[in-house]
């Protein structure tokens, strides 16, 4: 890839062609209300999407999500029912969050297990708190005017509540991650944890704080799915993770940390949610979408390699050929 | 004799295997049909798929790689043995089974091309090939689903029949690990699986084809989950497009549960199949001892936190007892001969410094 085309780049040229081609294809798809439900559909996904971009790049990650989101969820119809209280139950659930994020953070950064295996391992711990909390039943008596705030839009525009949320935190993420100290800590680190330390960043403070951050915004998210669907379930945000991870992977997060950009992460989870939209509206089954999703995946890790080895192989040829005709 | 002994008792079985032990026990006690004739089959069939699963993901672990599309895997060659002996007359059970590995062997062949020739990262590679496998197979069956009247009665009957007690799947799972474990433990090509998880570029720099291993174990882990799909079709007497979805993460926490090292290295197949059994045992004896079942997924989970805890504990004790040992050894050679201390001081200190790296 050249420095003009970086990934990122890429990832937004698509997404701007991928929304001028539906325009024109399909005007149902840049009408507002499919705007709005497009917002809707990634709402969750975007917001896990922000800290586990930094996650990711520390070289880190957290499976565990989903399953935060849905206990934080559960959490937030129990407080609901026991408390009476909307406010109470929204910090409750957030409070949730940050109590599972912090349990993923001890576990990684004070007894050195690896996140991999430590938040498979809490992804099966949060998932079946969220049944022991609730059993096999849902809360569906939320407030109307707090489930509103779920599925209906801001008056006067076709944009839904979260909206303003997602820009929010996109640009609070996007701040911090790329100007100020605690993001250049975190690409140094992603770089070289050993030179990170010796350069005196204190990697295991910043790594639980990005855990305990990871929780809380899972958590956060966890309270937009219960009122998107004016109910808590302890299977809500069933296999999120895997999205989450596929859309910070495709927005040119390197798996190995150290390289990414915010705007990268926010353009694929947009591009995503767009072409999921428009082949839905052409008809395309649900199931079949996930092609669309692995297949970028998988582009967006072997278009490089390919690209760079194609390079070398013409500049090698060129030598050659170079050599040979003197 | 004695040191074999401690030797098995020092291993990653032994622990999980007495887990295991006592989970059955405490189970038996409080409510004896749970080793029943009909509760040790059923067991034994549940344990089937997931084992079969985790003998394959060892072989892609213990290489510091990771297999996430096994499920995805699971379905789509649940799907195709399916259509191929679905029908009038009905295909033989043979059939089912050779399709379902070629369709597994073919998945982990595009795994591991991706991940061998192009050094893509394991986890980045199979995520896409999960999502692309199961869209695949959605669009394959496009929302239909195959039920047990239009399969042969060779294969349903497959799924709830047996030999000596011991249900037909888990013959096949115990074959498979049968087969994989001498493989791991014995073969040259097994043993460079160990050698590449250690340290990968040590390995190709001593002749070590790392591509072709690497392929290999990726084919084993998708010929295991293709194999899976068809133990799939005959346990539940059918398919649809939902079929292993999720599966992957608990068949990497079985293993993991089982003593795999998740940063490759270590792990036996026998590990494996003890963390699929006792993940699966607990979750079938909780329903026995009237524990809400949805418990499972959280002590699953607690289980697994603990395996990894104990095996962190263990690595950092042993570390600590070679720094002392090495120390001591030095301490040793210096006060044996003081005349030329850098070459003697120098070989066990080094020592030290290797085992920590390895350890690490």
């Amino acid at each position: 890839m050249s420095r003009v085309l970086s990934w990122d780049r890429s990832v937004f040229v698509l997404l701007v062609v991928t929304v001028a081609v539906g325009a024109v294809v399909d005007p149902d798809f840049a009408g507002g209300s499919n705007l709005g439900f497009v917002l809707q559909d990634i709402g969750e996904i975007m917001l896990i999407a922000l800290p586990m971009t930094f996650l990711i790049m520390t070289g880190e990650i957290d499976l565990s999500v989903a399953s935060t989101a849905a206990l934080a969820g559960c959490v937030l119809g129990w407080a609901w029912q026991a408390s009476g209280s909307m406010a109470v139950a929204v910090l409750a659930a957030v409070g949730t969050g940050v109590v599972c994020g912090a349990v993923n953070g001890f576990l990684v950064t004070r007894l050195g297990l690896g996140s991999l295996a430590v938040t498979i391992g809490t992804l099966g711990l949060y998932r079946g708190l969220c049944y022991a909390l609730l059993g096999d039943t849902t809360v569906a008596d939320f407030p109307a005017g707090w489930t509103n705030l779920g599925f209906s839009s801001i008056p006067g525009t076709p944009l839904p509540y979260v909206t303003p949320l997602l820009v929010v935190l996109a640009i609070v993420f996007g701040v911090v991650l790329h100007l100020t100290r605690t993001g250049r800590w975190v690409f140094a680190v992603g770089q070289s944890v050993e030179a990170a330390r010796f350069a005196g960043i204190p990697v295991a403070r910043l790594k639980f704080r990005l855990f305990v951050v990871t929780g809380a915004v899972a958590g956060l998210a966890g309270v937009v799915y219960d009122l998107r669907f004016a109910s808590a379930r302890p299977d809500g945000a069933l296999g999120f993770e895997l999205a989450v991870i596929a859309s910070v992977l495709f927005g040119g997060v390197s798996i190995f940390g150290g390289v990414g950009t915010m705007w990268g992460v926010v353009s694929a989870v947009l591009f995503l949610g767009s072409v999921r939209s428009l082949l839905q509206l052409q008809g395309v089954p649900g199931n079949a979408l996930t092609i669309i999703t692995g297949g970028l995946l998988l582009a967006s890790v072997v278009i490089p390699v390919v690209a760079q080895r194609w390079s070398a192989f013409r500049e090698r040829r060129g030598r050659a050929l170079a050599a040979a005709a003197p | 004799m004695n040191g074999g002994l401690r030797r098995v008792l020092a291993g990653r079985e032994a622990p999980v295997a007495g887990a295991l032990l006592v989970v059955l026990a405490v189970t038996t006690a409080v409510n004896p049909r749970f080793l029943s004739d009909q509760g040790r089959f059923d067991l034994l069939v549940a344990i089937a798929i997931t084992g079969l699963m985790a003998v394959g993901q060892t072989f892609v672990l213990v290489m510091r790689h990771v297999d996430l599309s096994v499920g995805s895997v699971l379905g789509l060659s649940a799907f195709m043995a399916g259509s191929a002996v679905r029908g009038d007359t009905g295909g033989p059970l043979v059939l089912a089974l050779l399709v379902g590995v070629v369709v597994g062997v073919l998945a982990g062949l595009v795994n591991g091309a991706l991940v061998a020739f192009l050094r893509l990262p394991a986890l980045v590679v199979t995520l896409g090939t999960l999502y692309v496998f199961q869209g695949v197979q959605a669009l394959l069956t496009g929302g239909t689903r195959i039920n047990a009247d239009q399969l042969p009665s060779s294969v349903v009957g497959f799924g709830v029949t047996g030999f000596l007690g011991v249900p037909w799947l888990m013959w096949v799972c115990l074959l498979a690990a049968a087969l994989g474990g001498v493989f791991l433990r014995t073969r040259r090509s097994g043993r460079d699986l160990y050698a590449v998880g250690s340290n990968p570029p040590a390995a190709e720099l001593v002749g070590i084809p790392v591509a072709r291993r690497t392929l290999l174990a990726y084919m084993v882990s998708g010929a295991c989950a293709g194999g899976a799909g068809v133990l799939f079709l005959a346990r539940f007497g059918g398919v649809d497009s939902n079929a292993g979805i999720g599966y992957e993460l608990p068949v990497v926490a079985a293993c993991v549960v089982g003593g795999v090292n998740i940063f490759g290295g270590s792990g036996t197949v026998l590990g494996a199949l003890l963390g699929a059994m006792l993940l699966k045992t607990m979750g079938v004896s909780l329903s026995a001892l009237s524990v809400p079942e949805f418990w499972q997924q959280a002590i699953n989970g607690l289980l697994l936190l603990v395996a990894i805890t104990a095996d962190r504990v263990v690595l950092l004790r042993r570390e600590r007892a070679a720094r002392v040992e090495a120390a001591r050894h030095r301490r040793e050679q210096a006060d044996a001969e003081p005349a030329p201390p850098a070459a003697g001081a120098e070989s066990p200190g080094h020592e030290g410094a290797t085992t920590t790296e390895v350890v690490r």
